[in-house]
Protein backbone atom coordinates (compact mmCIF):
# COMPACT_ATOMS: atom_id res chain seq x y z
CA UNK A 1 0.00 0.00 0.00
CA UNK A 2 1.89 3.37 -1.18
CA UNK A 3 0.32 5.43 1.69
CA UNK A 4 0.79 3.09 4.62
CA UNK A 5 3.70 3.99 7.26
CA UNK A 6 6.76 3.19 5.71
CA UNK A 7 5.69 4.52 2.30
CA UNK A 8 5.19 7.51 4.26
CA UNK A 9 8.32 7.54 6.02
CA UNK A 10 10.19 6.88 2.98
CA UNK A 11 8.75 10.04 1.43
CA UNK A 12 10.17 12.06 4.30
CA UNK A 13 13.27 10.18 3.46
CA UNK A 14 13.50 11.11 -0.21
CA UNK A 15 12.52 14.82 0.91
CA UNK A 16 15.60 15.11 3.32
CA UNK A 17 17.49 14.09 0.94
CA UNK A 18 16.48 17.07 -1.25
CA UNK A 19 16.41 19.06 1.11
CA UNK A 20 19.94 18.17 2.38
CA UNK A 21 21.19 18.25 -1.14
CA UNK A 22 19.93 21.25 -2.25
CA UNK A 23 20.67 23.39 0.87
CA UNK A 24 23.24 25.94 -0.61
CA UNK A 25 20.29 26.25 -3.71
CA UNK A 26 17.67 27.69 -1.24
CA UNK A 27 19.47 29.62 0.67
CA UNK A 28 20.95 31.67 -1.84
CA UNK A 29 17.09 31.93 -3.53
CA UNK A 30 16.82 33.24 0.16
CA UNK A 31 19.71 35.48 -0.05
CA UNK A 32 18.37 37.54 -3.05
CA UNK A 33 14.82 38.07 -1.50
CA UNK A 34 14.92 37.49 1.85
CA UNK A 35 17.03 36.59 4.87
CA UNK A 36 19.63 33.94 3.43
CA UNK A 37 18.55 30.62 5.99
CA UNK A 38 15.38 28.67 4.48
CA UNK A 39 18.12 26.14 3.19
CA UNK A 40 19.81 25.96 6.49
CA UNK A 41 16.51 26.14 8.77
CA UNK A 42 14.66 22.88 6.76
CA UNK A 43 17.86 21.23 6.88
CA UNK A 44 18.04 21.32 10.63
CA UNK A 45 14.39 20.43 10.61
CA UNK A 46 14.40 17.19 8.01
CA UNK A 47 17.35 16.12 9.53
CA UNK A 48 15.16 15.88 12.80
CA UNK A 49 12.61 14.30 11.20
CA UNK A 50 14.69 11.50 9.69
CA UNK A 51 15.72 11.06 13.02
CA UNK A 52 12.29 10.05 14.13
CA UNK A 53 11.81 6.19 13.72
CA UNK A 54 8.66 5.67 12.06
CA UNK A 55 8.14 2.04 13.53
CA UNK A 56 7.38 3.48 16.61
CA UNK A 57 4.37 5.25 15.52
CA UNK A 58 0.89 3.11 15.29
CA UNK A 59 0.06 4.57 12.22
CA UNK A 60 1.23 6.78 9.45
CA UNK A 61 -0.94 9.70 10.31
CA UNK A 62 0.32 9.60 13.71
CA UNK A 63 3.91 9.86 12.15
CA UNK A 64 2.91 12.59 9.71
CA UNK A 65 1.36 14.71 12.80
CA UNK A 66 5.19 14.36 14.56
CA UNK A 67 6.88 15.05 11.40
CA UNK A 68 5.12 18.44 11.98
CA UNK A 69 5.53 19.04 15.30
CA UNK A 70 9.37 18.28 15.08
CA UNK A 71 8.81 20.78 12.02
CA UNK A 72 7.51 23.32 14.03
CA UNK A 73 10.06 22.92 17.31
CA UNK A 74 13.15 23.08 14.62
CA UNK A 75 13.13 24.76 11.74
CA UNK A 76 11.56 28.36 13.26
CA UNK A 77 11.38 31.29 10.84
CA UNK A 78 8.28 31.70 8.74
CA UNK A 79 8.61 27.93 7.60
CA UNK A 80 8.68 26.51 10.88
CA UNK A 81 5.14 27.37 11.20
CA UNK A 82 3.98 26.94 7.80
CA UNK A 83 5.75 23.47 7.30
CA UNK A 84 4.74 22.18 10.24
CA UNK A 85 1.11 23.66 10.48
CA UNK A 86 0.54 21.60 6.28
CA UNK A 87 2.00 17.90 8.56
CA UNK A 88 -0.16 18.64 11.32
CA UNK A 89 -3.15 18.91 9.18
CA UNK A 90 -1.97 16.63 6.60
CA UNK A 91 -1.49 13.76 9.47
CA UNK A 92 -4.86 14.47 11.50
CA UNK A 93 -6.64 13.91 7.20
CA UNK A 94 -4.43 11.16 6.55
CA UNK A 95 -6.55 8.23 5.11
CA UNK A 96 -6.04 4.80 6.64
CA UNK A 97 -7.48 3.41 3.06
CA UNK A 98 -5.61 3.84 -0.48
CA UNK A 99 -8.02 5.94 -1.90
CA UNK A 100 -6.56 8.82 -3.99
CA UNK A 101 -9.80 11.46 -3.37
CA UNK A 102 -9.11 11.18 0.59
CA UNK A 103 -4.94 11.52 0.28
CA UNK A 104 -6.24 14.74 -1.84
CA UNK A 105 -8.80 15.79 0.45
CA UNK A 106 -5.87 15.15 3.37
CA UNK A 107 -3.18 17.25 1.44
CA UNK A 108 -5.89 20.37 0.74
CA UNK A 109 -6.30 20.40 4.52
CA UNK A 110 -2.40 21.09 4.99
CA UNK A 111 -2.75 23.58 2.09
CA UNK A 112 -5.78 25.26 4.29
CA UNK A 113 -3.75 25.07 6.87
CA UNK A 114 -0.96 27.02 5.67
CA UNK A 115 -3.24 29.81 3.70
CA UNK A 116 -4.73 29.84 7.59
CA UNK A 117 -0.93 30.23 9.43
CA UNK A 118 0.57 32.71 6.85
CA UNK A 119 -2.56 34.17 5.11
CA UNK A 120 -1.69 34.09 1.92
CA UNK A 121 -3.44 33.81 -1.57
CA UNK A 122 -2.67 32.82 -4.94
CA UNK A 123 -0.14 35.30 -6.40
CA UNK A 124 1.74 36.72 -3.34
CA UNK A 125 4.85 34.83 -3.83
CA UNK A 126 4.87 32.01 -1.64
CA UNK A 127 4.55 28.52 -1.66
CA UNK A 128 1.08 28.80 -1.78
CA UNK A 129 1.37 29.61 -5.63
CA UNK A 130 3.52 25.76 -6.19
CA UNK A 131 0.96 23.58 -3.70
CA UNK A 132 -2.17 25.40 -4.77
CA UNK A 133 -2.44 24.43 -8.63
CA UNK A 134 -0.36 20.93 -7.41
CA UNK A 135 -3.50 19.63 -5.51
CA UNK A 136 -5.71 20.90 -8.47
CA UNK A 137 -3.99 18.86 -10.73
CA UNK A 138 -3.82 16.07 -8.37
CA UNK A 139 -7.65 16.49 -8.07
CA UNK A 140 -8.19 16.55 -11.94
CA UNK A 141 -6.16 13.09 -11.67
CA UNK A 142 -7.18 11.15 -9.01
CA UNK A 143 -9.57 9.43 -10.69
CA UNK A 144 -6.55 7.40 -12.96
CA UNK A 145 -4.62 6.63 -9.60
CA UNK A 146 -2.33 7.42 -7.43
CA UNK A 147 0.70 7.33 -9.33
CA UNK A 148 -1.17 9.29 -12.39
CA UNK A 149 -2.37 12.46 -9.51
CA UNK A 150 1.01 12.86 -8.07
CA UNK A 151 2.93 12.53 -11.33
CA UNK A 152 0.60 15.41 -12.36
CA UNK A 153 0.76 17.02 -9.03
CA UNK A 154 4.30 17.19 -9.68
CA UNK A 155 4.74 18.95 -12.61
CA UNK A 156 1.85 21.63 -11.41
CA UNK A 157 4.01 22.33 -8.74
CA UNK A 158 6.73 22.69 -10.72
CA UNK A 159 4.88 25.35 -13.17
CA UNK A 160 3.65 26.82 -9.83
CA UNK A 161 7.53 27.73 -8.59
CA UNK A 162 8.70 28.47 -12.06
CA UNK A 163 5.67 30.88 -12.33
CA UNK A 164 6.52 32.56 -9.17
CA UNK A 165 10.03 34.24 -10.34
CA UNK A 166 7.87 37.54 -12.05
CA UNK A 167 5.89 37.83 -8.95
CA UNK A 168 5.90 40.73 -6.79
CA UNK A 169 6.29 39.31 -3.10
CA UNK A 170 3.07 40.21 -1.07
CA UNK A 171 4.26 38.32 2.02
CA UNK A 172 7.19 37.56 4.25
CA UNK A 173 10.28 39.48 4.22
CA UNK A 174 10.41 39.27 0.54
CA UNK A 175 7.26 42.20 0.75
CA UNK A 176 9.97 44.57 1.93
CA UNK A 177 11.94 44.62 -1.45
CA UNK A 178 8.81 45.67 -3.63
CA UNK A 179 9.07 45.52 -7.33
CA UNK A 180 12.38 44.70 -6.55
CA UNK A 181 11.48 40.70 -5.19
CA UNK A 182 10.26 40.19 -9.01
CA UNK A 183 12.90 38.30 -11.21
CA UNK A 184 13.76 35.87 -8.19
CA UNK A 185 12.30 32.43 -7.62
CA UNK A 186 10.38 32.33 -4.35
CA UNK A 187 12.46 30.12 -2.03
CA UNK A 188 9.68 28.51 -0.23
CA UNK A 189 7.60 27.44 -3.42
CA UNK A 190 11.24 25.47 -4.37
CA UNK A 191 11.37 23.46 -1.04
CA UNK A 192 7.46 22.70 -1.52
CA UNK A 193 8.10 21.62 -5.09
CA UNK A 194 10.73 19.31 -3.64
CA UNK A 195 8.37 18.02 -1.59
CA UNK A 196 5.72 16.89 -4.15
CA UNK A 197 8.20 15.64 -6.88
CA UNK A 198 9.32 13.19 -3.53
CA UNK A 199 5.87 12.17 -3.04
CA UNK A 200 5.49 11.16 -6.48
CA UNK A 201 8.65 9.16 -6.25
CA UNK A 202 7.51 7.51 -3.27
CA UNK A 203 4.17 6.88 -2.96
CA UNK A 204 2.93 5.91 -6.64
CA UNK B 1 39.94 31.73 10.40
CA UNK B 2 36.97 31.83 7.72
CA UNK B 3 37.44 34.16 5.04
CA UNK B 4 35.24 34.94 2.13
CA UNK B 5 35.62 36.74 -0.83
CA UNK B 6 32.99 39.07 -1.92
CA UNK B 7 31.92 42.76 -3.24
CA UNK B 8 35.78 42.64 -4.96
CA UNK B 9 37.50 41.90 -1.74
CA UNK B 10 38.56 39.41 0.75
CA UNK B 11 36.46 39.44 4.13
CA UNK B 12 38.76 38.00 6.81
CA UNK B 13 35.79 36.98 9.69
CA UNK B 14 37.11 38.82 12.76
CA UNK B 15 34.68 37.35 15.68
CA UNK B 16 35.05 37.29 19.35
CA UNK B 17 33.20 33.94 19.11
CA UNK B 18 34.28 30.40 19.55
CA UNK B 19 32.20 28.50 16.92
CA UNK B 20 29.45 30.13 14.76
CA UNK B 21 27.33 27.23 15.89
CA UNK B 22 27.43 28.17 19.48
CA UNK B 23 26.71 32.04 19.27
CA UNK B 24 23.83 31.87 21.18
CA UNK B 25 24.43 29.00 23.41
CA UNK B 26 27.65 30.84 24.53
CA UNK B 27 26.44 34.45 24.98
CA UNK B 28 23.28 33.41 26.96
CA UNK B 29 25.92 31.24 29.64
CA UNK B 30 27.25 34.98 30.12
CA UNK B 31 24.71 36.43 30.35
CA UNK B 32 23.61 34.26 33.32
CA UNK B 33 27.14 34.24 34.46
CA UNK B 34 27.22 38.59 34.74
CA UNK B 35 23.68 38.97 35.57
CA UNK B 36 22.70 36.20 38.41
CA UNK B 37 21.78 38.57 40.67
CA UNK B 38 18.85 39.45 38.17
CA UNK B 39 18.19 36.04 35.79
CA UNK B 40 18.07 32.84 35.43
CA UNK B 41 18.28 31.09 31.59
CA UNK B 42 16.84 27.85 30.68
CA UNK B 43 19.25 26.63 28.40
CA UNK B 44 17.83 23.95 26.79
CA UNK B 45 14.81 26.33 25.58
CA UNK B 46 16.95 29.47 25.36
CA UNK B 47 14.63 31.18 28.04
CA UNK B 48 16.08 34.48 30.35
CA UNK B 49 13.54 34.53 32.79
CA UNK B 50 13.05 36.44 36.12
CA UNK B 51 15.40 35.79 39.01
CA UNK B 52 11.72 36.00 40.95
CA UNK B 53 9.52 34.37 38.55
CA UNK B 54 6.75 33.66 37.83
CA UNK B 55 5.02 36.47 40.23
CA UNK B 56 2.09 35.60 41.77
CA UNK B 57 -0.97 37.96 40.29
CA UNK B 58 1.44 39.74 38.55
CA UNK B 59 0.74 39.38 34.63
CA UNK B 60 3.92 37.96 32.56
CA UNK B 61 5.46 40.01 30.19
CA UNK B 62 7.29 38.03 27.28
CA UNK B 63 9.30 38.91 24.22
CA UNK B 64 11.46 37.49 21.86
CA UNK B 65 13.10 37.12 18.50
CA UNK B 66 15.98 36.65 16.58
CA UNK B 67 19.15 36.81 18.47
CA UNK B 68 21.84 39.74 17.26
CA UNK B 69 19.52 42.55 18.57
CA UNK B 70 21.24 42.64 22.31
CA UNK B 71 20.16 44.29 24.70
CA UNK B 72 16.86 43.68 23.30
CA UNK B 73 15.33 41.35 24.68
CA UNK B 74 17.07 39.42 27.35
CA UNK B 75 18.72 42.53 28.81
CA UNK B 76 16.03 43.80 29.92
CA UNK B 77 14.50 40.90 32.23
CA UNK B 78 13.86 42.31 35.22
CA UNK B 79 12.04 44.53 37.77
CA UNK B 80 9.77 46.56 36.10
CA UNK B 81 10.30 45.83 32.29
CA UNK B 82 10.39 41.80 30.83
CA UNK B 83 9.60 38.54 32.87
CA UNK B 84 11.29 36.59 30.14
CA UNK B 85 12.79 36.50 26.93
CA UNK B 86 13.43 33.37 24.16
CA UNK B 87 16.43 33.99 22.16
CA UNK B 88 15.95 32.84 18.54
CA UNK B 89 19.03 31.61 16.26
CA UNK B 90 20.62 34.59 15.35
CA UNK B 91 17.90 36.90 13.15
CA UNK B 92 15.72 33.82 13.23
CA UNK B 93 12.57 33.50 14.74
CA UNK B 94 12.47 31.59 18.36
CA UNK B 95 9.88 28.48 17.87
CA UNK B 96 7.02 27.92 20.16
CA UNK B 97 8.02 25.44 22.22
CA UNK B 98 10.79 28.19 23.79
CA UNK B 99 7.69 31.08 24.21
CA UNK B 100 5.41 28.31 25.73
CA UNK B 101 8.11 27.14 28.03
CA UNK B 102 9.05 30.81 28.68
CA UNK B 103 5.20 31.14 29.14
CA UNK B 104 4.69 28.51 31.68
CA UNK B 105 8.08 29.84 33.88
CA UNK B 106 6.09 33.16 34.48
CA UNK B 107 2.39 32.52 34.59
CA UNK B 108 1.40 33.95 38.08
CA UNK B 109 -1.68 33.31 37.27
CA UNK B 110 -3.13 36.64 35.71
CA UNK B 111 -2.13 35.77 32.35
CA UNK B 112 0.74 36.14 30.36
CA UNK B 113 1.23 39.24 27.75
CA UNK B 114 3.58 38.27 23.87
CA UNK B 115 5.17 41.31 22.64
CA UNK B 116 6.29 40.23 19.26
CA UNK B 117 7.66 42.43 16.22
CA UNK B 118 6.03 42.69 12.99
CA UNK B 119 7.76 39.81 11.24
CA UNK B 120 6.09 36.99 9.50
CA UNK B 121 7.69 34.33 11.51
CA UNK B 122 7.97 36.01 14.95
CA UNK B 123 4.15 36.65 14.12
CA UNK B 124 3.15 32.65 13.34
CA UNK B 125 5.87 30.98 15.97
CA UNK B 126 4.39 33.58 18.88
CA UNK B 127 0.61 32.59 17.56
CA UNK B 128 1.10 28.75 17.46
CA UNK B 129 2.81 28.88 21.64
CA UNK B 130 -0.21 31.60 22.24
CA UNK B 131 -2.47 28.22 20.94
CA UNK B 132 -0.66 26.08 22.45
CA UNK B 133 -0.78 27.88 26.37
CA UNK B 134 -4.95 27.89 25.35
CA UNK B 135 -4.75 24.46 25.41
CA UNK B 136 -3.42 24.48 28.96
CA UNK B 137 -5.57 26.79 30.23
CA UNK B 138 -2.95 30.05 30.40
CA UNK B 139 -4.75 32.77 28.86
CA UNK B 140 -2.50 34.98 26.61
CA UNK B 141 -2.76 37.90 24.77
CA UNK B 142 -0.05 39.33 22.00
CA UNK B 143 0.80 42.57 21.17
CA UNK B 144 2.08 43.29 17.59
CA UNK B 145 5.06 46.17 17.17
CA UNK B 146 4.96 47.59 13.91
CA UNK B 147 6.59 51.34 14.00
CA UNK B 148 8.69 51.60 11.16
CA UNK B 149 7.95 53.95 8.84
CA UNK B 150 10.66 52.87 6.20
CA UNK B 151 7.47 50.33 5.07
CA UNK B 152 5.66 52.48 2.87
CA UNK B 153 3.25 50.42 1.40
CA UNK B 154 1.85 47.92 4.12
CA UNK B 155 -1.34 47.23 2.28
CA UNK B 156 1.40 45.10 -0.10
CA UNK B 157 3.61 44.26 2.34
CA UNK B 158 3.73 41.98 5.51
CA UNK B 159 3.25 45.40 6.58
CA UNK B 160 5.04 47.60 8.82
CA UNK B 161 8.67 46.20 10.63
CA UNK B 162 8.21 46.44 14.57
CA UNK B 163 12.17 48.45 15.76
CA UNK B 164 12.87 51.08 18.07
CA UNK B 165 9.67 51.22 19.52
CA UNK B 166 9.49 47.67 20.92
CA UNK B 167 12.51 48.74 23.77
CA UNK B 168 9.99 52.03 25.06
CA UNK B 169 7.18 49.79 24.74
CA UNK B 170 8.70 46.95 26.94
CA UNK B 171 9.65 49.69 29.35
CA UNK B 172 6.08 51.64 29.70
CA UNK B 173 4.47 47.81 29.71
CA UNK B 174 6.54 45.85 31.98
CA UNK B 175 6.35 48.87 34.70
CA UNK B 176 2.38 49.08 34.25
CA UNK B 177 2.46 45.34 35.03
CA UNK B 178 4.49 45.69 38.01
CA UNK B 179 2.15 47.93 39.13
CA UNK B 180 -0.32 45.30 39.37
CA UNK B 181 -2.34 46.35 36.49
CA UNK B 182 -4.72 43.35 34.72
CA UNK B 183 -4.09 41.78 31.10
CA UNK B 184 -7.01 43.57 29.33
CA UNK B 185 -5.25 46.98 30.24
CA UNK B 186 -1.99 46.30 29.43
CA UNK B 187 -3.12 45.36 25.63
CA UNK B 188 -5.04 48.52 25.68
CA UNK B 189 -1.92 50.56 26.81
CA UNK B 190 0.30 48.30 24.27
CA UNK B 191 -1.86 49.58 22.00
CA UNK B 192 -2.05 53.10 22.53
CA UNK B 193 1.72 53.39 22.32
CA UNK B 194 1.63 51.48 19.01
CA UNK B 195 -0.68 54.07 17.74
CA UNK B 196 1.55 56.65 19.30
CA UNK B 197 5.43 55.73 18.14
CA UNK B 198 6.75 55.22 15.18
CA UNK B 199 10.54 54.84 14.26
CA UNK B 200 12.62 54.83 11.04
CA UNK B 201 16.55 54.06 10.66
CA UNK B 202 19.70 54.46 8.76
CA UNK B 203 22.91 52.47 8.20
CA UNK B 204 26.44 53.35 7.44
CA UNK B 205 27.55 49.44 6.85
CA UNK B 206 25.90 46.37 6.68
CA UNK B 207 26.24 43.39 9.33
CA UNK B 208 27.63 40.63 9.38
CA UNK B 209 25.49 37.33 10.47
CA UNK B 210 28.60 34.61 12.15
CA UNK B 211 27.11 31.76 9.79
CA UNK B 212 26.75 33.81 6.46
CA UNK B 213 30.68 34.95 7.21
CA UNK B 214 30.49 38.42 5.30
CA UNK B 215 28.41 41.36 5.39
CA UNK B 216 25.11 41.53 4.96
CA UNK B 217 25.70 44.66 1.85
CA UNK B 218 28.15 46.70 1.21
CA UNK B 219 28.25 50.55 0.44
CA UNK B 220 30.73 52.51 -1.09
CA UNK B 221 32.74 54.96 1.09
CA UNK B 222 30.72 57.59 0.58
CA UNK B 223 27.19 56.11 0.17
CA UNK B 224 24.42 55.46 3.20
CA UNK B 225 21.28 53.17 3.41
CA UNK B 226 18.18 54.73 4.53
CA UNK B 227 15.07 53.16 5.79
CA UNK B 228 17.06 49.63 7.08
CA UNK B 229 15.64 47.23 9.31
CA UNK B 230 17.74 45.66 11.90
CA UNK B 231 18.20 42.14 10.11
CA UNK B 232 20.82 43.56 7.53
CA UNK B 233 18.07 44.20 4.95
CA UNK B 234 18.87 46.70 2.47
CA UNK B 235 16.79 49.85 3.01
CA UNK B 236 14.76 52.30 1.17
CA UNK B 237 17.50 54.48 -0.34
CA UNK B 238 20.92 54.72 -1.04
CA UNK B 239 22.35 58.16 -0.51
CA UNK B 240 25.21 60.39 -0.40
CA UNK B 241 26.89 60.46 3.36
CA UNK B 242 26.51 64.00 4.37
CA UNK B 243 26.63 65.46 7.63
CA UNK B 244 25.03 64.16 10.60
CA UNK B 245 22.09 67.14 10.54
CA UNK B 246 21.70 65.77 7.11
CA UNK B 247 20.77 62.37 8.02
CA UNK B 248 18.67 63.21 11.29
CA UNK B 249 16.78 65.06 8.75
CA UNK B 250 16.42 61.74 6.68
CA UNK B 251 15.23 59.98 9.64
CA UNK B 252 13.07 62.44 11.56
CA UNK B 253 11.21 64.16 8.62
CA UNK B 254 9.05 61.09 7.31
CA UNK B 255 7.92 60.11 11.09
CA UNK B 256 6.51 64.01 11.40
CA UNK B 257 5.44 63.52 8.07
CA UNK B 258 3.29 59.71 8.90
CA UNK B 259 2.13 61.30 12.26
CA UNK B 260 1.14 64.34 13.52
CA UNK B 261 3.40 65.14 16.47
CA UNK B 262 2.63 68.53 16.87
CA UNK B 263 2.42 70.26 20.51
CA UNK B 264 2.95 66.96 21.96
CA UNK B 265 5.19 65.69 24.34
CA UNK B 266 7.62 62.59 23.26
CA UNK B 267 10.00 60.44 24.44
CA UNK B 268 12.85 60.35 21.70
CA UNK B 269 14.89 57.55 21.27
CA UNK B 270 18.30 57.95 19.17
CA UNK B 271 19.18 54.14 19.35
CA UNK B 272 22.78 52.81 17.88
CA UNK B 273 22.78 49.63 15.41
CA UNK B 274 25.86 48.20 17.32
CA UNK B 275 28.92 49.63 15.77
CA UNK B 276 28.50 53.42 16.01
CA UNK B 277 30.18 55.31 19.06
CA UNK B 278 28.00 57.22 21.65
CA UNK B 279 29.76 60.36 20.52
CA UNK B 280 28.21 60.39 17.22
CA UNK B 281 24.79 58.95 18.65
CA UNK B 282 24.78 62.36 21.18
CA UNK B 283 25.68 64.41 17.80
CA UNK B 284 22.33 62.79 16.09
CA UNK B 285 20.71 63.36 19.40
CA UNK B 286 21.68 67.06 18.96
CA UNK B 287 20.32 67.55 15.56
CA UNK B 288 17.08 65.18 16.32
CA UNK B 289 15.90 67.70 19.32
CA UNK B 290 16.79 70.56 17.63
CA UNK B 291 14.37 69.65 14.22
CA UNK B 292 11.70 68.92 16.91
CA UNK B 293 12.48 71.82 18.48
CA UNK B 294 11.65 73.81 15.48
CA UNK B 295 8.62 71.36 14.32
CA UNK B 296 7.00 72.77 18.45
CA UNK B 297 7.84 68.64 19.55
CA UNK B 298 8.44 69.26 23.01
CA UNK B 299 11.04 66.16 23.83
CA UNK B 300 10.00 65.01 27.37
CA UNK B 301 11.91 62.20 27.69
CA UNK B 302 14.69 60.58 25.65
CA UNK B 303 16.80 57.20 25.87
CA UNK B 304 20.45 57.64 24.17
CA UNK B 305 22.54 54.22 23.14
CA UNK B 306 22.82 51.04 21.50
CA UNK B 307 19.38 49.24 23.01
CA UNK B 308 17.94 47.37 19.42
CA UNK B 309 21.02 46.66 17.54
CA UNK B 310 21.90 44.90 14.42
CA UNK B 311 24.88 42.97 15.44
CA UNK B 312 27.94 44.81 14.31
CA UNK B 313 26.13 46.99 11.84
CA UNK B 314 27.16 50.98 11.81
CA UNK B 315 24.15 53.17 11.74
CA UNK B 316 21.28 54.83 14.04
CA UNK B 317 17.35 54.92 14.32
CA UNK B 318 14.95 57.67 15.58
CA UNK B 319 11.96 56.74 17.78
CA UNK B 320 9.44 59.26 18.67
CA UNK B 321 6.64 58.14 20.67
CA UNK B 322 4.03 60.65 21.51
CA UNK B 323 3.24 60.27 25.17
CA UNK B 324 0.38 61.40 27.38
CA UNK B 325 0.74 61.53 31.51
CA UNK B 326 0.66 58.07 32.39
CA UNK B 327 3.13 56.81 29.77
CA UNK B 328 5.92 59.34 31.56
CA UNK B 329 4.96 57.90 34.81
CA UNK B 330 5.57 54.81 33.57
CA UNK B 331 8.41 55.46 31.38
CA UNK B 332 10.21 57.09 35.19
CA UNK B 333 8.92 53.88 36.78
CA UNK B 334 12.00 52.15 38.58
CA UNK B 335 13.39 49.38 36.25
CA UNK B 336 16.53 47.44 36.80
CA UNK B 337 17.48 44.96 34.35
CA UNK B 338 21.04 44.38 32.71
CA UNK B 339 20.69 46.64 29.86
CA UNK B 340 18.57 49.34 31.24
CA UNK B 341 18.06 50.66 35.02
CA UNK B 342 16.98 53.20 37.09
CA UNK B 343 14.83 54.78 40.03
CA UNK B 344 15.11 51.67 42.54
Amino acid sequence: MAIDLMSVAGWMKDFATQIHDNADLLTDLDREIGDADHGANMDRGMRAVIDLDPSTFPSAADYLKKVGMTLVSTVGGASGPLYGTFFLRVGTAWPDVENPDLVGLALRAGLDGIIQRGKAAIGEKTLVDALSPALDEFDANAGDGMGTALQAAAVACAAGRDATIPLVARKGRASYLGERSAGHQDPGATSMTMLIEAASRTLS
Amino acid sequence: MQEVFEHGRLWPMKKLINDVADVVKDSLFGVEAAHADLVKVDHENKVVYRKDAPIANKVGIISGGGSGHEPLHGGFVGLGMLDAACAGEVFTSPVPDQMFAATKLVDGGAGVLHIVKNYTGDVMNFEMAAEMAAAEGIRVEAVIVADDVAVQDSLYTAGRRGVGLTVLLEKIVGAAAEEGKDLDYLVGLAGRISDNGRSMGMALTGCTVPAAGKPSFDLHDDEIEIGIGIHGEPGRARVANGTAAETAEMLVRPILDDLDYSGSEVIAFVNGMGGTPLIELYIVFNEVAKILAAAGVKVARCLVGNYITSLDMAGCSVTLLKADAEMLQLWDAPVWTPGLRWGK
